[in-house]
C-alpha cells in the first residue's frame, strides 16, 4: 500500500490594471463607460468622505472611526458588481461601497457621533449595519445566504472582512458552513497588510490568505485589491457562481491601509513612513484615473467638476447630520424587547426623573 | 515611591512579576511593539522579548485557550483581551475549562491564568467598547473577578492575581486609566484577592462600590458629608468573586443604611448579590431599604448618550440622601 499524493492545490493571482495604469486587455471586464465613471465617482466619494470624517473627528464633531483611505477599490468595485438584490455584509472599512449602496453619509456620521439612530431607517434593505466584532459577520453572511437558497431567491451575499479576521474561529466556521451547504457567499478578504499593529506575515504563517479557502474546497483567488477592474471581475464571477448554485467563492484582495487603524491609533509606532509612502504610489484612484484618461473619457476639467460636485454632496450630508439633534434621550428603552414591559418602563420613568433632577441641580 | 497613573501602575506590576518569575508570560493582540492599545504593556516587549510578550493572531478564544494550556504546563500566562466587549468570544474557554478544571480533576490540574481587559464607559469609545460585564464572569463558579479602582490598588491586585492559583478575570476601569495619579511604592506590594477595603469609616450609612464608580462615589460622599455633616462609611469591593461579605455585612450592621453603586445594568448585577447577602446577614440591623444606583437594563448606549445612563455624582448623592432620609 504505497503512499501517494491524492490532492494538489494551487493559488493564482490576478491583476488587470497595474499601478501605472497599464491594462491587460484580455482580462479587462469591458465595463461600459457609464459604469466606469460611476465606479470612479464612487471611489472618489469614498475618499472624500473619509477625509471629511477625519476632519470632523479632529474637530471633536464625531468620535473615533476607522478610516478607509486606500481601500476604496475593494468595496466600491464590489458594490458595482452587485445587484440591489444581493446582500452587502460589511465590517467597518467599506465606506465607499456603503455609499454606493445608497447608504446616506449623514447616517454614517450619526453612528460615528455615538447615536444608534445611525443604524436605522435607510433605504437599502440588503445592506447590513456595521459589524465591529472581527469576523462575526462572516457567519451572518452564511446565514443570510442559507435563507436566500431556502427561499429560492436569485441573490448572493458579499461579505467583507480583514486579514486579521482570518485568525478568528468564526471565519473558519463560516467558510465551512457555506461550503457544506453550497451557499451563494462571496467572501471578500480586504488584506490591507495590518491588523492594528500586527503585520500580515505575523498574523498567519500561510503564504497567502486565499489558500485558507482551499481547506474548505472553496474556489479562491488572490487579486490586486487596488485594481478596481480585478475586484469587479472576480466579485461578478463569484456572484454568478452563487446564482448558479455552485456555492461560495473566496477573494483575497491585497490592498493597504494608508491611514491609522482608527483615529485612536498611532501607526508610527509599528510601521515606517517609507512603507506608507511607497503604498501611496499604489493608490487605487490614481491608476483608475489614468485608465479613464487613456480611454479618452476623462480630463482635468471633468476631474475638477467631479471634485466640486462631490464636495457639495458631502457638504450637504454634513449639514443634514449637524441639523439632526432631535434624538430622544430615552430611545434606548424603546427597543429592549419587541413589546413593552413593566420593569423596563419603570426604569424609563426612573431615567426621566434622574435626568430632570440632574438638570435642576446643575 | 513614584506618582503613577493606573496604566503605569499596571505596567509596573507586570514588569516586577516577570522579573520575579520566569514562568510569567504575556499574550494578547498588539501588546508587543505597539505596547497595547492603551499602552499597558509599555516597554515590556523591549525588555523581555517575543517569547515572553507574545503578539498573538487576532483570536480571543485562542488567547484564553492557549493560556489554559500554558498554565497546565507550568507557565503563568497573563492574557490581554483588547476590550472587554471582545471577551465574549473567549467565554467558552473560560466557562468550560478555566473555571472548572480544579473541580473536575479534584485539584490534579489547575488553570492559574489572568485575563486582563479594559472595561466600562465614559471615554467616548466605539460600539462594544463600553460595557461592564463583571457579573457575567462572576457567575462562573471557580473564576475570580477583580476590579481595581486606583493606581496603587491596581498594581497590588494585579501582582496578587498573577500569583494566584486560580483563574482571575482582571477588569481594568479604562475611565480611570489616566484620570489621576497616586503614590505607588517601588517595592512589590500585594492586596489579597477576596478582600474588600474600607476606604473610609463612618457611622450613619455604608456606600459600596467598585472600579470606575469609586471616584464619583467618593465625590458624592464628600458632598453629603459637607452639606449634612453625615458620617459615611465607604467600601471598595476590589474582588467581585468571591465576595468579601464579612466586611460589608459588619459595616451595615454598624450603620444600618446602605447604598450600592454599580456602573453595569441593574438586572442581576453585583449589587443584587451584595443586597441579597446583606438581607441574609444584616437584615435586623437595617433602618432603611438598601438602595442601588445603577445603569438601566438597556444595551450600553453609544457614547452620544452614555453619560445620561451611567450613574453620575448627582444620582449617587441623591441615592445617599434618600437613604439617609428614609
Amino acid at each position: 500500500m504505497p503512499q501517494k499524493e491524492i490532492l494538489q492545490f494551487s493559488v493564482s493571482r490576478l491583476e488587470i490594471l497595474d499601478a501605472e495604469g497599464n491594462l491587460d486587455a484580455d482580462l479587462d471586464p469591458r465595463l461600459p463607460d457609464e459604469k466606469l465613471l460611476a465606479l470612479y465617482r464612487g471611489m472618489k466619494v469614498g475618499r472624500a468622505a473619509d477625509a471629511r470624517m477625519l476632519n470632523l473627528q479632529r474637530q471633536g464633531r464625531i468620535g473615533t472611526f476607522a478610516p478607509c483611505t486606500g481601500q476604496e477599490a475593494v468595496s466600491c468595485a464590489a458594490a458595482l458588481a452587485m445587484s440591489e438584490n444581493d446582500w452587502f455584509v460589511g465590517a467597518f472599512r467599506e465606506l465607499g461601497g456603503r455609499l454606493m449602496r445608497n447608504e446616506p453619509f449623514w447616517q454614517y456620521l450619526v453612528y460615528h457621533n455615538g447615536f444608534e439612530e445611525g443604524n436605522a431607517g435607510h433605504e437599502s434593505g440588503r445592506t447590513l449595519p456595521f459589524s465591529v466584532i472581527v469576523a462575526a459577520q462572516t457567519l451572518h453572511a452564511a446565514g443570510v445566504a442559507y435563507a436566500m437558497k431556502y427561499k429560492n431567491e436569485k441573490a448572493a451575499v458579499v461579505v467583507f472582512f480583514g486579514d486579521g479576521a482570518t485568525s478568528e474561529g468564526d471565519f473558519h466556521e463560516a467558510l465551512n458552513f457555506a461550503s457544506v451547504y453550497k451557499l451563494p457567499v462571496v467572501f471578500v478578504c480586504q488584506n490591507n497588510g495590518w491588523a492594528i499593529s500586527i503585520p500580515r506575515e505575523k498574523q498567519t504563517n500561510s503564504r497567502s490568505l486565499a489558500q485558507k479557502a482551499l481547506a474548505y474546497d472553496i474556489p479562491t483567488v488572490q487579486i490586486d485589491g487596488n485594481d478596481a477592474l480585478a475586484v469587479y471581475r472576480e466579485v461578478r464571477r463569484a456572484i454568478e457562481r452563487g446564482y448558479e448554485g455552485q456555492g461560495p467563492s473566496f477573494i483575497e484582495a491585497e490592498t493597504y491601509r494608508l491611514l491609522m487603524h482608527t483615529t485612536a491609533d498611532d501607526p508610527r509606532k509599528y510601521r515606517t513612513d517609507d512603507e506608507v509612502e511607497c503604498a501611496w504610489k499604489n493608490c487605487p484612484l490614481v491608476r483608475f484615473k489614468r485608465y479613464l484618461e487613456d480611454r479618452g473619457i476623462w480630463n482635468d476639467e471633468r476631474e475638477a467638476a467631479l471634485d466640486e460636485s462631490i464636495k457639495q454632496e458631502i457638504d450637504e450630508q454634513v449639514r443634514i447630520f449637524e441639523s439632526r439633534r432631535d434624538f430622544k434621550n430615552d430611545a434606548l428603552f424603546d427597543n429592549v424587547y419587541s413589546t413593552r414591559h413593566a420593569i423596563i418602563e419603570e426604569q424609563r420613568a426612573m431615567f426621566h426623573e434622574n435626568l430632570t433632577l440632574e438638570r435642576h441641580n446643575g | 515611591m513614584a506618582k503613577l497613573n493606573m496604566v503605569q501602575a499596571l505596567t509596573l506590576a507586570m514588569d516586577q512579576e516577570m522579573e520575579r518569575d520566569p514562568a510569567v508570560v504575556l499574550l494578547g493582540e498588539d501588546i508587543g511593539p505597539d505596547e497595547g492599545v492603551f499602552r499597558v504593556t509599555a516597554g515590556l516587549w523591549q525588555k523581555y522579548g517575543d517569547e515572553r510578550v507574545i503578539d498573538t493572531p487576532l483570536a480571543e478564544s485562542a488567547i484564553v485557550g492557549t493560556s489554559i494550556g500554558m498554565a497546565f504546563a507550568g507557565l503563568r500566562p497573563v492574557g490581554e483581551i483588547q476590550f472587554s466587549g471582545f471577551s465574549m468570544l473567549m467565554v467558552a474557554q473560560l466557562e468550560a475549562y478555566a473555571s472548572r478544571t480544579r473541580s473536575r480533576t479534584f485539584g490534579r490540574w489547575t488553570a492559574p491564568i489572568v485575563i486582563r481587559m479594559p472595561y466600562g464607559g465614559g471615554v467616548r469609545a466605539m460600539e462594544h467598547h463600553s460595557e461592564s460585564r463583571e457579573a457575567t464572569f462572576a457567575h462562573f463558579p471557580g473564576v475570580k473577578v477583580v476590579i481595581p479602582s486606583s493606581p496603587r490598588n491596581a498594581r497590588a491586585l494585579l501582582a496578587a492575581a498573577i500569583r494566584d492559583d486560580d483563574p482571575v478575570v482582571f477588569m481594568e476601569p479604562k475611565r480611570s486609566y489616566r484620570a489621576f495619579k497616586e503614590e505607588v511604592p517601588d517595592e512589590p506590594e500585594l492586596i489579597p484577592i477576596g478582600r474588600a477595603q474600607v476606604v473610609q469609616e463612618g457611622a450613619d450609612l455604608t456606600v459600596i462600590s467598585w472600579g470606575a464608580m469609586m471616584r464619583p462615589t467618593l465625590e458624592a460622599v464628600e458632598m453629603v458629608q459637607l452639606e449634612r455633616g453625615a458620617s459615611i462609611e465607604v467600601i471598595d469591593l476590589l474582588t467581585l468573586a468571591p465576595l468579601d461579605h464579612t466586611t460589608f455585612v459588619e459595616s451595615v450592621k454598624k450603620t444600618g443604611r446602605c447604598v450600592v453603586v454599580q456602573e453595569a445594568p441593574r438586572n442581576l448585577g453585583i449589587a443584587s448579590e451584595v443586597i441579597a447577602l446583606l438581607n441574609e446577614g444584616a437584615f435586623f440591623h437595617l433602618e432603611a431599604p438598601i438602595r442601588r444606583v445603577t445603569n438601566y437594563d438597556v444595551i450600553t448606549p453609544y457614547f452620544g448618550r452614555e453619560l445620561m445612563y451611567i450613574p453620575s455624582v448627582g444620582r449617587i448623592k441623591r441615592g445617599i440622601e434618600e437613604t439617609l432620609d428614609t
